[in-house]
């Protein structure tokens, strides 16, 4: 069954954006993402105009992150005093990365950045988790070895500490709003919620416990992408709510489930696998950037914007 | 001078004795929510008030096109390793959607300074002034390639049905993938390869009902569109919670 998308103006089927959905919803619910990072790239590679890909993906994250995060609210595994501080450091970034993405679209070649910036986050990221949760295993194997927890490092020597019980947490504030400033950028630049960066920051840098980090980036994605939602339909016209109402109907659904599976899965199987996923988005990215395409020219709105 | 302008009058005058009468299966094309395409029948006949002249051929060709945009083309080069946008050429005015449709192969129905006058093959109906690339010629035949294969440019050769030199019929074939705007349906009657008449008609392509309303809406009221697109969010979002919290139960 098609369905014409007013803002998109385009034709698509309805069961491929409801599939597209809950697939994208199911990982979601799993790691803690918005997905965003899956789903932007699935909209361009089914016809969707790029403008309006990525601002309607803004706005199906805010519904399966609401989802989410309700899910986590209900088990307490939500930090909601962390998650303040990071989003106060988000919208600003987002602030911040909304204006240099207008910068360089000034100068071309933006589109180029994005995929770069995909390719080189993505497979830092990736990699890092990748390497990083196989040790975890294989520690786990050992008898006897515990895993070290509560590493002191820089990040502990700041100034402005501040308790985050359910984090179980006594940190300095200027590490939470650098991680949510450095995502706000990047998730305007890229056009995604920015949860497959902030994840492994709050382990790794904040050395939060992996069973909050979950619900605490989604939190924090919420309000991110509702603000960059009302920029972009405010400014470029381009949310398309139909779409949006398709692909969150999935999205939620898939939120849910995946939530659920997530709970049943060990921590470290659960980093493994979002690190492979991350991984093979970024090594489709980069070949596509490496390897002759099939058509050299793309079309674009002319006009001198 | 006046003798010879009425001499270019009496030349001129048999021209109109062949004129077209024509009728569209749909004055107007509306773009509903589950809008899948829509196919136009375009057909008429030909007035005469003389007798059909002998020995040339009578040929019929059939255009409807899209609103005018401007198409910015680029083109990937590889710099350092990577492909990257480098050229780019903008073409000032692309139809967004082109059909032509003739009664025989192009060039036995339309001399080439026709076309240049009337506008009527696809390279011809695209306007590209302002070239700042040397081959700016790709440019324009890559945007006609890659329109053709989205079906939104298309050569019809052969496509329009004449009956006796009098009766003409054709279908063309809208794509859902339709932009909107006042789409224009040109018949052009040939004899010899030159235009002795042409008509026109006006095809509105409108977005109608739930469409045209969020349409409007989100150009109009940009932020209530936004807060409602936030609000569907967050209330699918709690009611999908709701509904699996209480199928657990």
């Amino acid at each position: 069954m098609q369905i014409y998308l007013p803002i998109a103006e385009v034709s698509v089927n309805v069961f491929l954006l409801l599939g597209l959905g809950g697939i994208v919803g199911v990982l979601s619910g799993m790691f803690g993402v918005g997905g965003g990072f899956l789903m932007t790239p699935l909209l361009f590679f089914i016809g969707i105009p790029p403008a309006v890909a990525v601002a309607t993906e803004a706005n199906q994250i805010v519904a399966s992150s609401f989802s989410g995060v309700l899910a986590h609210l209900k088990r307490k595994t939500v930090d909601l005093k962390m998650g303040t501080v990071l989003l106060v450091g988000g919208l600003v970034g987002s602030g911040l990365g909304i204006i240099l993405f207008n910068y360089l679209k000034a100068l071309g070649q933006v589109e180029l950045l994005v995929q770069l910036c995909y390719v080189v986050f993505l497979g830092m990221i990736g990699s890092l988790m990748f390497i990083e949760s196989l040790n975890a295993i294989r520690k786990s194997k050992k008898p006897g070895a515990k895993p070290t927890r509560r590493k002191h490092n820089w990040v502990h020597n700041l100034p402005f500490k501040m308790k985050f019980r359910v984090s179980g947490l006594y940190i300095s504030i200027i590490p939470p709003l650098m991680v949510g400033v450095l995502v706000g950028v990047l998730a305007a630049i890229m056009g995604v919620g920015g949860g497959f960066i902030m994840v492994p920051a709050m382990i790794y840098l904040l050395g939060m416990p992996t069973k909050v980090v979950v619900g605490t980036s989604l939190f924090q994605i919420i309000f991110v992408t509702a603000f960059t939602t009302l920029l972009h339909a405010t400014t470029n016209y381009t949310v398309d709510v139909v779409l949006a109402v398709l692909l969150l109907v999935g999205g939620v659904i898939g939120a849910q489930i995946g939530t659920r599976i997530g709970v049943k899965m060990k921590a470290e199987q659960l980093r493994i696998l979002l690190a492979l996923m991350v991984l093979a988005v970024c090594g489709k990215l980069a070949f596509d950037l490496l390897v002759q395409p099939a058509e050299l020219y793309s079309l674009g709105t002319g006009g001198h914007s | 001078m006046i003798r010879l302008i009425a001499l270019f009058l009496i030349l001129a005058l048999p021209a109109k004795a062949e004129e077209i009468v024509l009728g569209l299966s749909r004055d107007q094309v509306a773009i509903t929510a589950t809008f899948e395409g829509s196919e136009i029948l375009i057909f008429g006949a030909i007035k005469r008030e003389a007798p059909i002249p002998d020995k040339s051929e009578l040929g019929v060709i059939v255009t409807v096109a899209g609103p005018d945009h401007p198409v910015m083309v680029r083109r990937k080069d590889r710099r350092v390793g990577i492909w990257v946008n480098t050229d780019s050429v903008e073409v000032d005015a692309a139809p967004s959607f082109y059909a032509v449709a003739t009664t025989a192969p192009m060039r036995d129905v339309l001399r080439d300074i026709e076309d240049l006058r009337y506008r009527i093959t696809i390279p011809r109906a695209i306007r590209s002034v302002g070239a700042e690339v040397g081959d700016s010629e790709a440019f324009t035949q890559a945007l006609i390639r890659i329109r053709a294969g989205n079906d939104l440019y298309q050569v019809l050769e052969g496509a329009v049905d004449l009956e006796d030199e009098t009766l003409f019929r054709t279908a063309i074939t809208l794509p859902a993938n339709l932009t909107e705007g006042d789409y224009e349906a040109h018949i052009f009657l040939t004899r010899n390869g030159r235009v002795i008449d042409e008509y026109i008609a006006v095809i509105p392509v409108q977005k109608v009902g739930l469409e045209r309303w969020l349409y409007n809406l989100a150009h109009e009221n940009a932020l209530i569109y936004g807060l409602m697109s936030l609000s569907i969010a967050i209330a699918a979002g709690w009611l999908a919670s709701a509904a699996f919290s209480l199928l657990r139960r």
